[in-house]
C-alpha cells in the first residue's frame, strides 16, 4: 500500500483502526521526499529526526490506548514564515537564512497538541511576497503537475508538497491569495479562513491586517481537517476571535437551494482573454445550477478598486512589518559598515531581495507625510466601502463564486520581471482579504493539462458554508 | 513690554503596572540586563502585542486627574523609525487620536492661580536602553522595552522657569496621588523635554523653537530654561535668530549643547497598529475608575482648609503628597489640635526632611509616636525645647518618645517648691540682672531663665519659672 497517496483523512482512519502506524505513514512520505524533492524543491528544511521522534511518540500513545488529536500521525508541511522553536525559520530570505526562533507559533503548538507530525519547512516567495515562489532565496519550487510551470505563490512550497504527496497536509499564509492561488495552480484545495479564525502569533507578518494562516489538502475534507487542527481563539493574538474554531458535518452537504452570487464586475473583466479558463468556470456554474443552486448576478461596485487598495495597504504594512529586520539583534548583518546608518542600510540592501525592496519602498512612500492622505488613508476608506459591498451581498446570498486566478500557472521567468502583471493576477483573491472574509480554492477542471481552480467566498466566520459547498461540489464532480 | 517666553513641556511618565504594556513580562526597574524580556518585547518575527488593561486604566486615571476628555475608543498607531533600542523598527504609540484630549492643571504663582492647558495625553511603549562601554561599543538592555508610558503634552502656556518648576512639581505630586507612577526622575520614570522660544510683541519678532532634552531633574529643567531664555533673547537682540533644533542639557558645562538640527517636520510615517484592535471604553468602566480614584490634591486641599481650619498655605503644604497628608491626618486622630499639629509637622518635621532630602515615607517616626510627643508637650510633661530635642532623637534612633524621655530623665520639673528654691538662689547670685531688668532690659529675664535651664538640663517648666522670676524680682 502506498500510504502517502492516501488522503489525510484516510490515513487517520487507518491509523485509528491500527491498520497502519504513525511511523509507517511518516516513512512513506519520507520515501516520496527522497524520490521527488530533488525535482520539486518544496522544502527549505526537512526535519527528519524530530518528525520520526514525534511519530514514535504517537505510536506509543496508540499502544497505551490514549486518545489522539485530530491531526494524529499526519506529516505536515509548514510554510517557512511560521516560527518553530529550535528549527530554522528563514522566510525564504537571506535576511533570516540562519534564524532559529526561540519560540513556537500558536499554530505549531496546536499541531503538537493534536499529535500532528511537523515534517519540514516549505519554500515561499521571500517574506510571502510574490505569486510564483520565484522570489525565494532558496531557489524555485516546481509545480508537481508540470515541472515547467510555477506552483504559484507565495505558499508554493506548501502547495507543491501536498500535491506531490511529500506531506499529507500543510499550512501556508494568505495575504492576498497566497494559499488559494498556489492551491489552484497545483490542483489541490486551499482555504483562506476568516481574519481572526486562526492565530497569527508566531507567523512573520507581511501585511498584518490582511494575513491569515491557510490550509492545504488534497481534497476538501483534508483541508478542513487541517483547519480544525489549528483554529481557535488565542489570547496571544489580539485580533483572534472568540468566534474562531470549526466543527461541523460534511456528509450531508448539498448544493440544493444554495444561494450563489456572481459579481458582474468579474464577468465584465477581461484580464488575459483566456476564453478556455472562462469556459471551465461557466461549466462549473452550470453544474451548480443543475444541482439546485440558485445563481444570481450581483454588483460589488468597489471591486474595481480592490487591486490598488490592496497594494497600497499591503505594502504600507509590509514597510513597517519588515522594519524589525535591521541587522541589530538577529538576522543578517553586513560587514560593510562604519556608522549606524550604514549598518542599517547595507544590511537591508544586501539581505532583502528585489521584490521585498520594491514593496518596502512603495509602502514607505504610501505612508510618507504629504502622501499618506491620498494613498494610505484613502485606501483605508475604500477598503471599508469594499467591505460594505460584501456585507450587502451576503445579506441574501450564501457564497460568491469566481475564478481563483485569471491565468494558468505560468512558465518560470515569464512574468516575474513585470511586477504589475503579476499583481494583476491577484484580482479575484485580494478583495477577500481586504474584507476579512473566508474563501477556498478547489480544482474545477483543466486547461491544456494545467489545473484551474474555483474560488468559493463566504462571509466572516461562515467557513461551514464554503467548505460544505466545496465538499458537495467535489462529490458531484467525482 | 519686553520679551515673553513661551514654554511647552512634553513629559513621559512610566506607569507602574504589574506587567509590560503588550506582553506578560514583569514591569520592574533594574534587574539583570535582558532578563525581563520575551519574544513580544524583543520584537521577534511573528510575536504580537496584546494591550494590558491596567496600563490603559492608569492612562485613563491620568486623564481624569488632569481634567481631560477621555476617548471612547482607543486606537494605537505605529511610529516608524530606526534606532537600536527600538526592537520592532516602530514604536506603538498614538497619533491622531490620543487616549485623553485637552485637560489642564492649575499652579499657584505670585499673582494667584494660573491654568496650564494640556494638548493631550497618550499611551505608548518605552524603548530599551543603550549602554556605552569604554572601548566605544554599545550594548543593549531591553528590560525597559515595552514598559507602559504616558506622554503628557502641554500647550505653550508656561512663561518662565519658575512656572515650569511649579507645574512639574504639581504634576509629579498629582501623578503620585493617583498611584500610577513613582515619578522618579533619577530612575527615568519621569522624563521631561522642553520646547521654548521667546517673542517680542512690539518689535514683532520671535525666535525659533528649541527643543531641550536630557533633563535629569527639575533643577536642570529650570537651569536649561533660564539658559535658553537668555540665549534666545541675546540672539534676537543681535538681530539673529535661533535654529529649529534639538539641544541637550549638559550638567557639567551648565549649558545646552546642540544635538541635531530639525529639517522640516520629522516623518514618522504613522500607520494603524492593526495588531491591536480598537478597544471601547465602556461608560461603566470609566465610572468605576472615577469612583476608585483617590482624592485629588486640590480636592484634598480644600477639605483640609475646611475640616482642619487651616490656611491656604498650610493646607497646600500639608497636601503636597498623599503620604504627608495621610501622616497629618493619622496624627490628628490622636492630637485633635490642628494648629499645634501643623506647627510641628510644617516646622520640625518638614525641615528635617528637607535637610535630609528625603520623602515622608522614609521617615523612621510613626504618626503615633509623633502624636505622643506632641501630647507630652501639650500636657506639660516635657517642655517645648525638650520636645524638639526628643524629636531629633526620634529621627535618629526611631525610639518612642516615652522611652527617650525616660532614658534621659527629661520629665519636666514642675515641682513648685524645688523651682522656687532654685529661682531664689539664681536671683541671689545675679543682682546685676535684677538691676538690668528694673532698668528696662527685658533680656535679663532670658539670661536668668538660661541659668535655670542650665542647672535643670532644660527640664524646668519654662512657664512656671518665667512667672516666678517676674514675681520674685518685683518683690526685691
Amino acid at each position: 500500500m502506498d500510504i502517502a497517496k492516501l488522503k489525510a483523512w484516510e490515513m487517520r482512519e487507518k491509523l485509528l483502526k491500527k491498520e497502519i502506524s504513525s511511523t509507517e505513514i511518516l516513512k512513506s512520505h519520507l520515501e516520496v521526499i527522497d524520490s521527488v524533492e530533488m525535482d520539486i524543491n518544496a522544502f527549505i528544511t526537512v526535519d527528519r529526526e524530530n518528525a520520526m521522534e514525534t511519530a514514535k511518540l504517537v505510536d506509543e500513545k496508540i499502544a497505551r490506548g490514549e486518545s489522539l488529536g485530530v491531526l494524529a500521525g499526519l506529516p505536515i508541511g509548514l510554510k517557512d514564515n511560521i516560527m518553530t522553536k529550535d528549527l530554522r525559520t528563514t522566510c525564504a530570505s537571506k535576511m533570516l537564512e540562519n534564524f532559529i526562533p526561540p519560540f513556537d507559533a500558536t499554530v505549531v503548538r496546536n499541531i503538537r497538541r493534536e499529535d500532528g507530525i511537523i515534517l519540514g519547512k516549505t519554500n515561499l516567495d521571500e517574506f510571502a511576497m510574490g505569486g510564483s515562489t520565484e522570489t525565494s532565496y532558496f531557489g524555485n519550487t516546481k509545480n508537481p503537475k508540470n515541472l515547467e510551470v510555477v506552483p504559484g505563490g507565495s505558499s508554493g512550497g506548501s502547495a507543491a508538497a501536498v500535491a506531490a504527496n511529500e506531506v499529507a497536509i500543510s499550512l501556508g499564509s494568505d495575504t492576498g491569495g497566497s494559499v488559494r492561488q498556489p492551491a489552484s495552480y497545483c490542483g489541490i484545495v486551499g482555504i483562506k479562513p476568516t481574519y481572526g479564525m486562526v492565530s497569527r502569533y508566531g507567523v512573520m507578518p507581511m501585511s498584518n491586517s490582511l494575513d491569515q494562516v491557510g490550509q492545504f489538502g488534497r481534497d476538501v475534507r483534508d483541508a478542513y481537517l487541517m483547519l480544525k487542527g489549528v483554529s481557535g481563539f488565542d489570547p496571544l493574538d489580539g485580533t483572534s476571535s472568540h468566534k474562531s474554531g470549526v466543527n461541523f458535518e460534511l456528509e450531508n452537504a448539498s448544493l440544493k437551494g444554495l444561494k450563489i452570487a456572481l459579481p458582474i464586475e468579474y464577468r465584465d473583466l477581461r484580464v488575459t482573454g483566456d476564453e478556455k479558463i472562462r469556459e471551465v468556470f461557466d461549466n462549473t456554474v452550470k453544474l451548480f445550477e443543475r444541482e439546485g443552486a440558485i445563481i444570481q448576478y450581483v454588483s460589488l461596485p468597489h471591486l474595481k478598486y480592490a487591486l490598488e487598495t490592496y497594494y497600497i495597504i499591503s505594502t504600507a504594512e509590509v514597510s513597517t512589518n519588515l522594519s524589525r529586520l535591521d541587522g541589530i539583534r538577529y538576522g543578517y548583518r553586513t560587514e560593510n559598515y562604519e556608522t549606524l546608518d550604514e549598518l542599517y542600510t547595507m544590511s537591508r540592501t544586501e539581505a532583502f531581495g528585489e521584490e521585498a525592496k520594491r514593496r518596502i519602498m512603495m509602502g514607505t512612500y504610501a505612508l510618507s507625510a504629504g502622501y499618506q492622505d491620498e494613498h494610505y488613508k484613502k485606501a483605508l476608506k475604500v477598503r471599508t466601502l469594499i467591505k460594505n459591498d460584501y456585507d450587502k451581498t451576503f445579506e441574501d446570498h450564501d457564497v460568491i463564486l469566481s475564478l481563483t486566478s485569471p491565468i494558468l500557472p505560468f512558465p518560470f521567468d515569464s512574468i516575474i520581471n513585470s511586477p504589475v502583471d503579476m499583481y494583476k493576477a491577484d484580482l479575484y483573491t485580494v478583495p477577500v482579504n481586504l474584507a476579512g472574509l473566508c474563501a477556498m480554492s478547489l480544482p474545477m477542471g483543466e486547461v491544456d493539462g494545467l489545473p484551474v481552480g474555483m474560488q468559493i467566498t463566504g462571509n466572516r466566520f461562515q467557513e461551514s458554508k464554503i467548505i460544505r459547498a466545496g465538499y458537495a461540489f467535489e462529490k458531484v464532480v467525482k | 513690554m519686553g520679551y515673553k517666553t513661551l514654554i511647552g513641556l512634553e513629559i513621559h511618565v512610566e506607569l507602574m503596572t504589574k506587567k509590560k504594556i503588550f506582553c506578560n513580562c514583569k514591569n520592574e526597574f533594574g534587574g539583570e540586563v535582558n532578563t525581563h524580556v520575551c519574544p513580544v518585547c524583543l520584537g521577534l518575527p511573528g510575536a504580537l502585542p496584546v494591550m494590558d488593561k491596567e496600563a490603559l486604566e492608569f492612562g485613563i486615571r491620568a486623564g481624569i486627574a488632569f481634567n481631560s476628555e477621555i476617548e471612547k475608543e482607543v486606537r494605537t498607531d505605529r511610529k516608524n523609525y530606526f534606532y537600536p533600542d527600538l526592537t520592532k523598527g516602530y514604536q506603538i504609540s498614538q497619533a491622531d487620536l490620543p487616549l485623553c484630549k485637552g485637560g489642564h492643571l492649575d499652579i499657584e504663582i505670585e499673582d494667584g492661580v494660573k491654568r496650564i492647558n494640556l494638548e493631550r495625553i497618550h499611551i505608548e511603549e518605552d524603548t530599551g536602553k543603550q549602554l556605552h562601554t569604554e572601548d566605544g561599543t554599545s550594548l543593549l538592555d531591553f528590560n525597559r522595552c515595552g514598559v507602559p508610558l504616558i506622554e503628557i503634552v502641554t500647550k505653550p502656556d508656561i512663561n518662565s522657569a519658575e512656572e515650569a518648576r511649579l507645574f512639574l512639581e504639581k504634576l509629579r505630586s498629582t501623578i503620585k496621588y493617583i498611584g500610577i507612577s513613582d515619578v522618579r526622575m533619577e530612575e527615568g520614570s519621569l522624563r521631561c523635554d522642553v520646547n521654548i522660544n521667546v517673542i517680542h510683541d512690539e518689535k514683532k519678532i520671535k525666535s525659533r523653537i528649541t527643543e531641550v532634552k536630557n533633563l535629569n531633574s527639575f533643577r536642570s529643567a529650570v537651569k536649561a530654561i533660564e539658559y535658553e531664555e537668555k540665549r534666545h533673547k541675546e540672539l534676537l537682540e543681535k538681530g539673529e535668530n535661533t535654529d529649529n533644533e534639538t539641544r541637550r542639557w549638559d550638567e557639567n558645562l551648565n549649558e545646552t549643547v546642540i544635538m541635531r538640527r530639525k529639517f522640516g517636520a520629522s516623518d514618522y510615517r504613522f500607520a494603524n497598529e492593526g495588531d491591536l484592535p480598537a478597544i471601547k471604553i465602556e461608560d461603566t468602566w470609566l465610572h468605576e475608575i472615577k469612583e476608585n480614584l483617590p482624592e485629588l490634591p486640590h480636592e484634598k486641599k480644600v477639605r483640609f482648609m475646611v475640616e482642619y481650619s487651616l490656611g491656604h498655605y498650610e493646607a497646600d503644604v500639608l497636601t503636597g503628597s498623599r503620604e504627608l497628608a495621610a501622616f497629618f491626618e493619622e496624627i490628628y486622630k490622636h492630637v485633635n489640635d490642628s494648629k499645634l499639629l501643623s506647627n510641628w509637622v510644617m516646622g520640625d518635621v518638614l525641615r528635617r526632611l528637607k535637610e535630609e532630602d528625603m520623602e515622608i515615607e522614609a521617615l523612621h517616626v510613626s504618626p503615633k509616636d509623633l502624636a505622643d510627643l506632641i501630647l507630652m508637650v501639650k500636657d506639660g510633661k516635657i517642655n517645648n525645647n525638650t520636645g524638639k530635642k526628643v524629636l531629633r532623637d526620634m529621627f535618629e534612633s526611631g525610639k518612642s518618645p516615652e522611652i527617650i524621655v525616660k532614658e534621659q530623665g527629661l520629665i519636666q520639673i514642675s515641682d513648685e517648691g524645688a523651682l522656687e528654691e532654685m529661682v531664689e538662689r539664681i536671683l541671689d547670685a545675679n543682682p546685676q540682672s535684677i538691676e538690668d531688668y528694673k532698668n528696662g532690659k527685658d533680656r535679663a529675664i532670658g539670661f536668668l531663665m538660661g541659668q535655670i535651664m542650665k542647672e535643670t538640663k532644660g527640664k524646668a517648666n519654662p512657664q512656671m519659672v518665667n512667672k516666678m522670676l517676674l514675681d520674685k524680682i518685683s518683690l526685691r
